[in-house]
């Protein structure tokens, strides 16, 4: 029990998109090394509600790194201390007993507060159906080996679509940009031969859908590619700025 | 054995491979224009949802899309690992439409419906194509062709997979192809709703009551028909390694509004789970099924043994599953490799602190092919265990043990996949279908894909061409009483109480009886000690769990409290379904129904059934219905991986 830490937490409440937030202290003991983050925050969670008051909002789900739905901003950094990894994946002994963690939403114009840490990433929906796919109906598709991917371009690619979408690179830019996301997307397809047709469309479209949810431009501060838990690497805006100006001037 | 009057599979007639094609050549169809007249709700995206939501507006109908996450692109099917089946034979290695129908019905213990198997392992090949096609990144060889690799209780590679992300990839490929149409305006998407009950009208379905879960506004939608690709039931254990929003509840309501449950007892213990570490847990992590491909799994010898694994040499350790199943060693089904890692550690053989998990070492993968290619295999699960655990698995092996995971069981479905309601057809993890009492590794993302991309697409505009339904508004009567009836329950679930325990403590409670008497291994008086003590807590937690917050706002609290409400309901089901199965089949174990040598024992003579049940009322026993199980393609006999 000894090795259990006890630790001073700053919390954002905010009780709606329209209330002011302000950050909140709690003090929280008993937390094992291998807890989780959010399994400390269902810890104090179920304090919270022994004792009749609010729980904290956040939002999680498959808590092993995948879905992207949970993010926070902890001491100041989207998804924590370790590199390459989410809020759900850290672990409680990447701190110290007595240590004090702010704890935040990700916050950007793009992804208005909704409750607590709870942030809407619906713009991230939107701009992915201006174009991050390949149009092709059920049904349609030659025989999987008629195309043949060499395992060099289907690398890069899956490197590409790695991403899961957390919005973690939105938060820690100075620009709120939402070209790491956009760029993952934008790269994956143009490095494959199915995304060929629609290519110059996509980058175009994309990028319009962003600019308009509000996110701003990417200025090369490469923020984003230290917090992204799968480690995509900023060399993807590059190729999307390409096709984008290449889409432009045609 | 009786047949149910209620369980008309619907099965066509002549040989199950011409089933498919007769059923298609033959189906009444809902012409272009009759299709800009029809709405579908399809409720959950994830690969069954996404592709039902996307193939459908596709062909033109108009569809109502439904998911509890903040996006539909999160859905569960996002975490499946290794990979998915297809019976193309790309390796030369003797696969073919009938080897996959065949190691499907005999890794489900012959609890499976054949026509479904079949029409399953047909289809199979055309996913793989369309997931190509979209842009999915699959593994390639050098010369550009698409790589295979093997899975339990199979004898041939047919498994493709993207790196350890095989259901992220598929996932977002039929999430792009549902914003697509989105985009084009034939896709309205709902998300960040849960589906709180079904609205029947003359006996059919027509429409849903959700929760829109940010503001907690209780909503109405209807339609022509609904289609439910609502995911499995394994956080009933509480621990499991699905999401931790996953839930019964949308599934569990149409049952309660008449849609039969078939086999509930049949839950997927997977073998290789990171173990559990302390009480606060909330969830386990799966290692893919993949690594049993490389890793060896063993145990120490000697009992209690507390040396570091790498002190113990060679001639001690116990290599169990290659020991006991020389023919699949390592890649034996998952319902067998689960059970003999239960056994080797209740015998006293287990490593960890607690004693309650075995190695899967990769030593001589690393020998053999050299650290790199090992890490491109496995690299990014290599790094999720050592975050969870703090241990480097190229170093030292992997602690695992069984966790829930899938659920076999689920509501029943005819060979058209609707359900004993009308109108409402049940796809994915959520039916009952096609994997008997054990799923095959990576055939859940091949079933989901398969029902929503290739079968429900043909087998809805059936149901539609023949009832010729006339449209309906949400301001029909039937909306009026079942929303009156949600709103009440929500508001009873609010209801100030002085409770002690709170949601999770209640859900952790069930969890631990379900694990241990309904879990890897049953028997007949620990599943009625598992009822009775499910009853007790499932009124305690009426009386007594205390929900914080209100209704008309985001509340996570009270999305929990009616899921574990309803998980309450569902356990008990699952424990009367396991007693009344006296048999060992697949997942469900009953002790007193063994072979000699400690193997499932089946009863086909009086078990060769599926069981479906009828809900009968809140205080009610619950009726079984039997539909029983035809083998006219496969020869019934004890399952043998030796």
């Amino acid at each position: 029990m000894d090795n259990h830490l006890t630790l001073n937490l700053l919390i954002w409440r905010q009780s709606g998109p329209e209330q002011p937030g302000m950050m909140v202290p709690y003090t929280i003991s008993g937390v094992s090394p291998e807890m989780s983050f959010l399994e400390m925050l269902d810890h104090l969670n179920d304090d919270l509600s022994r004792r009749g008051e609010r729980p904290v909002e956040f939002d999680s789900d498959c808590r092993e790194g995948i879905c992207g739905t949970c993010g926070l901003v902890i001491n100041g950094i989207a998804h924590g201390p370790k590199s390459a990894c989410t809020t759900c994946e850290l672990r409680m002994r990447s701190f110290k007993s007595g240590d004090t963690i702010s704890v935040e939403p990700f916050r950007a114009t793009g992804f208005p507060i909704v409750r607590d840490l709870v942030v809407d990433r619906g713009a991230f929906d939107r701009i992915i159906a201006k174009g991050g796919y390949v149009s092709v109906n059920t049904g349609a598709a030659p025989d999987g080996n008629a195309i043949p991917v060499s395992k060099f371009d289907a690398d890069r690619a899956m490197d590409a679509a790695s991403c899961i979408g957390c919005g973690a690179c939105v938060a820690a830019c100075p620009n709120a940009s939402a070209s790491l996301f956009v760029s993952a997307k934008v790269a994956q397809l143009a490095l494959l031969p199915q995304g060929q047709p629609e290519r110059d469309h996509r980058a175009l479209k994309m990028v319009e859908q962003m600019d308009r949810e509000g996110f701003g431009d990417c200025s090369n501060h490469g923020e984003c590619e230290a917090v992204c838990p799968k480690a995509i690497s900023i060399s993807h805006i590059a190729i999307m700025r390409r096709d984008f100006m290449r889409a432009a001037v045609q | 054995m009786g047949k149910s009057p209620l369980l008309d599979a619907k099965i066509p007639s002549g040989p199950v491979e011409q089933k498919w094609t007769v059923f298609r050549g033959d189906a009444d169809l809902v012409s272009p224009a009759n299709k800009r007249k029809h709405t579908i709700i399809v409720v959950g995206t994830g690969l069954a949802g996404a592709s039902a939501a996307a193939s459908l507006a596709e062909m033109g109908y108009n569809v109502l899309s439904f998911c509890i996450q903040d996006s539909p692109r999160r859905a569960h099917s996002v975490a499946a690992q290794g990979g998915i089946n297809a019976a193309k034979n790309y390796q030369n290695d003797g696969d073919s439409v009938r080897r996959l129908f065949h190691d499907t019905i005999k890794g489900g213990d012959f609890r499976a419906r054949e026509a479904n198997v079949y029409r399953l392992a047909e289809v199979s090949v055309n996913i793989i194509d369309q997931c190509v096609a979209q842009g999915v990144p699959f593994a390639r060889e050098y010369g550009g062709t698409l790589a295979n690799r093997s899975f339990g209780g199979a004898q041939v590679s047919r498994t493709f997979y993207a790196r350890g992300q095989t259901g992220q990839q598929l996932m977002l490929g039929a999430y792009g192809a549902l914003m697509r149409q989105v985009n084009e305006g034939t896709v309205k998407m709902f998300p960040r709703r849960e589906m709180l009950d079904i609205v029947l009208v003359d006996g059919k379905a027509r429409g849903i009551i959700c929760r829109n879960l940010t503001n907690g506004e209780i909503e109405r939608y209807a339609a022509h028909a609904v289609v439910l690709c609502t995911g499995g039931y394994s956080t009933a254990y509480y621990l499991s390694t699905n999401a931790v929003s996953c839930n019964v509840t949308a599934a569990w309501r149409c049952h309660k509004r008449g849609a039969l449950f078939a086999n509930p007892c049949y839950t997927q213990i997977h073998p290789t789970c990171i173990p559990q570490s302390g009480d606060s847990q909330s969830k386990l992590t799966l290692m893919s099924e993949s690594l049993r491909n490389d890793g060896r799994v063993w145990v120490p010898k000697a009992k209690h043994d507390q040396r570091r694994p790498s002190e113990i040499p060679e001639d001690e350790r116990d290599y169990f599953l290659e020991r006991r199943y020389p023919a699949f060693g390592n890649l034996v089904p998952r319902d067998i490799a689960s059970r003999a890692s239960k056994r080797v550690c209740d015998e006293g053989h287990g490593v960890g602190p607690t004693g309650y998990a075995v190695y899967l070492d990769f030593g001589d993968a690393i020998k053999r092919l050299g650290r790199n290619k090992v890490q491109e295999r496995y690299g990014n699960l290599f790094a999720m265990y050592h975050e969870i655990t703090d241990d480097d698995p190229y170093d030292t092996p992997m602690r695992i043990y069984p966790a829930p995971h899938y659920t076999m069981g689920g509501l029943w479905v005819d060979y058209n996949l609707m359900s004993t309601i009308p109108g409402l057809h049940v796809l994915g993890e959520a039916n009952f279908s096609d994997h008997g009492a054990n799923r095959l590794g990576a055939s859940a993302l091949m079933q989901g894909l398969a029902d929503g991309y290739f079968v429900l697409p043909y087998t809805i505009g059936a149901y539609l061409a023949g009832e010729r339904l006339g449209a309906i508004g949400t301001d029909h009567e039937a909306f009026d009483a079942v929303e009156q009836e949600v709103k009440e329950s929500v508001a009873a679930l609010l209801k100030r109480k002085k409770g002690e325990k709170t949601i999770t403590e209640f859900h952790r409670e069930l969890g631990k009886v379900l694990w241990e008497d309904v879990g890897m291994s049953r028997h007949h008086e620990g599943l009625e000690t598992a009822i009775r003590r499910i009853r007790e807590m499932r009124a305690e937690y009426h009386d007594a769990v205390f929900v914080p917050g209100e209704g008309e706002e985001l509340n996570r609290s009270l999305e929990m409290a009616g899921r574990v409400a309803d998980f309450f309901e569902l356990a008990e089901l699952m424990a009367r379904d396991a007693l009344q199965r006296e048999e060992s089949c697949g997942g469900h174990f009953r002790q007193e129904h063994r072979t000699r040598d400690g193997e499932a024992k089946r009863d086909d003579k009086n078990f060769a059934f599926v069981g479906a049940w009828e809900y009968k009322g809140r205080d009610e026993e619950p009726v079984l219905h039997k539909e029983p199980l035809v083998f006219e393609n496969m020869e019934l006999k004890q399952r043998s991986y030796k």
